[in-house]
């Protein structure tokens, strides 16, 4: 399969970012042809496209924002997700530094379908500082081009779009924990239901969508639901950044249709394994997916198929380890990330991430306990499916999918009190932890 | 009750000392009422507050906290709540230069450690301190969304990426 430049038609231009560029590769044309249609048949024709949500959970976006009350005297607000903070993902980061009007007019785009009251905020991560300088600098510009504002177009349709700054926090990825933040407090989520579309940020029904699910939206409108679904698989259609890093020889963010053969990717498109040393692991959809062995990898990236193959698309992170890996010390640091980010509210997620790196730790520092293994699964098993959020289900797929998958592993690690011969860890022991 | 230096370990847990208020200058004050427009509850402004708080004070201080809680209505324990409950909100004052060295997988795979194990040496640190001369404060930080580019080494707001030990080592030197 062929590397395309759909999403990323824009982002090798000179000057990318400007208003000027953007117009001259014929963008706001799809929010002049969108606002000459009703917000219902907008919303029809990304129901037709199939289009399922790029951040992570892979929901279908025309269904979602179906799902709206239609009787609520309450305002409705779009909130876009540029949290990224899902490890191994760096994909919308590209559109937000590279081609924000893409995102700017996905957004006006997407908020007039479902009737999106005034103002519409874009949660970016703290630490993603030049993009907010860049989002703040194209929203000016579109501003003073008429695209926000007051009756936008001559259409009737007001709009204006907020950037709000997280401060460091992975659980405000996860959507009623940006709600809770956008509010002012502290990230912790909310029980679902109800939905963020019945009740979401400031008691009002709520849409959040990822940014590349947004900046879908205008190639949408351009082309047709058709042209979308002529990309990829039925179910899982259009174009998809995939974000490649790790042990590969040519990491970074790749464009292709919707079900690129993950280990043609690997191997082709991304220059094979560092060291060509032979592969040992793939996570294929951000840290929380559970891991692949090499023989696993033959199979289309979509979310079908991961789910198929007992993992996830997510947010389509692929992290590759090569041979030279401890799986011990991969594992653990994944788990020191959930520990770190756990919001703390509810009791199997915030001390069961912790136990988890606990032993981890101390299975990799040679005193692992024969029976660790066993409990790391059981403590899976506590922990999936009985947290608040799904962040609780995430810390356990690394972890449940590494002990099963390569438990002889662990059990020559805490059998021998070292790493497996021919693998490594990446740290030093005698050096303090961070505390961060 | 004892007064502590902001660079005690105990300097979160300082009680807000009204002696010490703090007042945002005109034109922070300025940029503040513009981010009340913004948002329908003045609560929601807080985030943002914050963050413009950390750039006129350097840090999260107990009397900031009391002055964004007067200013946004919040009763300043509830800012206190979300100040700790942010990565990027300094509890103590932090060196002219934050680096913050990610460590998460993509990074620690192509040896993010260390770097991180050399900023801490060559400075004489331990995570989380600040140069004696207040130069510069090293921690370990989770995934920067730039794994792509790994290893990847923030400082203050900037992004070095394909960091090495030697890129980062050159680096810490030039900064002043
Ligand atoms: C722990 C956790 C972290 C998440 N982080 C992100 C994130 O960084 N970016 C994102 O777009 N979605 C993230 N999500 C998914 C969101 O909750 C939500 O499903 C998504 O933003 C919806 O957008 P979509 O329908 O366009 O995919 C996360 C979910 C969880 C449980
Ligand atoms: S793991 Fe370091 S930037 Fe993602």
């Amino acid at each position: 399969m062929e590397p395309i430049k759909v999403l990323t038609k824009n982002v090798d231009k000179p000057n990318s970012a400007a208003i000027d560029t953007y117009i001259a590769g014929g963008g706001y044309e799809s929010l002049k042809k969108a606002l000459k249609s009703t917000p219902d048949e907008i919303v029809q024709l990304v129901k037709d496209s199939e289009m399922r949500g790029r951040g992570g959970a892979g929901f279908p976006t025309g269904m979602k924002w179906g799902f709206l009350p239609k009787d609520s005297p309450m305002p409705r607000y779009l909130l876009c997700n540029a949290d990224e903070s899902e490890p191994g993902t760096f994909k919308d980061r590209v559109i937000i530094e590279k081609d924000p009007h893409l995102l700017i007019e996905g957004m006006i785009i997407s908020a007039y379908a479902i009737k999106s009251c005034p103002m519409s905020y874009i949660y970016i991560r703290g630490e993603f500082y030049k993009g907010a300088m860049i989002l703040v600098k194209a929203l000016e510009e579109a501003r003073a081009k008429g695209f926000l504002g007051k009756n936008i177009l001559g259409s009737g349709f007001d709009l204006d779009i907020t950037v709000h700054r997280g401060a460091g926090a992975y659980i405000c990825g996860e959507e009623m924990g940006l709600i809770e933040s956008i509010e002012g407090h502290r990230g912790q989520p909310r029980v679902k239901p109800p939905f963020p579309a019945v009740v979401g940020v400031f008691g009002s029904p709520t849409i959040v969508n990822n940014v590349e699910t947004l900046s879908c939206v205008p190639l949408i409108v351009e082309h047709g639901a058709e042209w979308f679904k002529s990309f990829g698989q039925p179910k899982n259609t259009g174009p998809k950044l995939y974000c490649v890093s790790g042990h590969v020889k040519k990491p970074g963010v790749y464009e292709f249709p919707m079900g690129v053969n993950l280990k043609e990717l690997i191997y082709e498109h991304c220059g094979g394994i560092t060291d060509d040393l032979p592969l040992k692991a793939v996570i294929p959809g951000g840290g929380s997916a559970p891991m692949l062995t090499p023989d696993e990898i033959d199979l289309p990236m979509n979310f079908d198929a991961l789910m198929k193959a007992g993992t996830m698309f997510g947010s389509a992170g692929i992290i590759v380890m090569n041979s030279s890996t401890c799986i011990v010390d991969a594992t653990w640091r994944m788990s020191k990330f959930f520990a770190h980010e756990s919001c703390g509210q509810c009791t199997p997620c915030r001390e069961g991430t912790n136990w988890m790196e606990t032993i981890l730790d101390r299975i990799e520092r040679g005193g692992g306990r024969p029976q660790d293994a066993d409990l790391l699964f059981d403590m899976t098993d506590n922990i999936g499916g009985k947290s608040l959020c799904a962040l609780g289900d995430a810390a356990c797929g690394p972890v449940a999918s590494a002990v099963k998958k390569f438990r002889d592993e662990f059990m020559y690690h805490i059998e021998h009190k070292s790493c497996l011969p021919g693998t490594k860890r990446y740290r030093r022991l005698d050096m303090p932890v961070g505390a961060h | 009750m004892a007064h502590l230096q902001p660079d005690s370990p105990y300097a979160t847990e300082r009680y807000a000392d009204t002696t010490r208020s703090v007042e945002f200058k005109p034109d922070a004050k300025a940029k503040f009422d513009a981010l009340l427009e913004r948002y329908p509850t003045k609560e929601a402004a807080l985030l943002p507050a914050l963050h413009l708080a950390q750039e006129e004070f350097g840090w999260i201080s107990p009397e900031v906290m009391v002055y964004l809680g007067t200013l946004l209505e919040i009763e300043p324990a509830k800012v206190f709540g979300v100040v700790s409950f942010y990565n990027m909100y300094n509890q103590k004052p932090v060196g002219k230069h934050h680096v913050q060295v990610c460590t998460n997988l993509s990074c620690m795979i192509r040896n993010a450690y260390d770097i991180y194990d050399r900023c801490l040496e060559k400075l004489g640190l331990q995570p989380g301190e600040t140069t004696k001369d207040g130069r510069i404060t090293v921690t370990e930080v989770e995934c920067l969304g730039s794994c792509g580019t790994a290893p990847v080494v923030q400082i203050n707001n900037d992004y070095h990426e394909n960091a090495s030990v030697e890129s980062i080592d050159k680096l810490l030197d030039t900064l002043k």
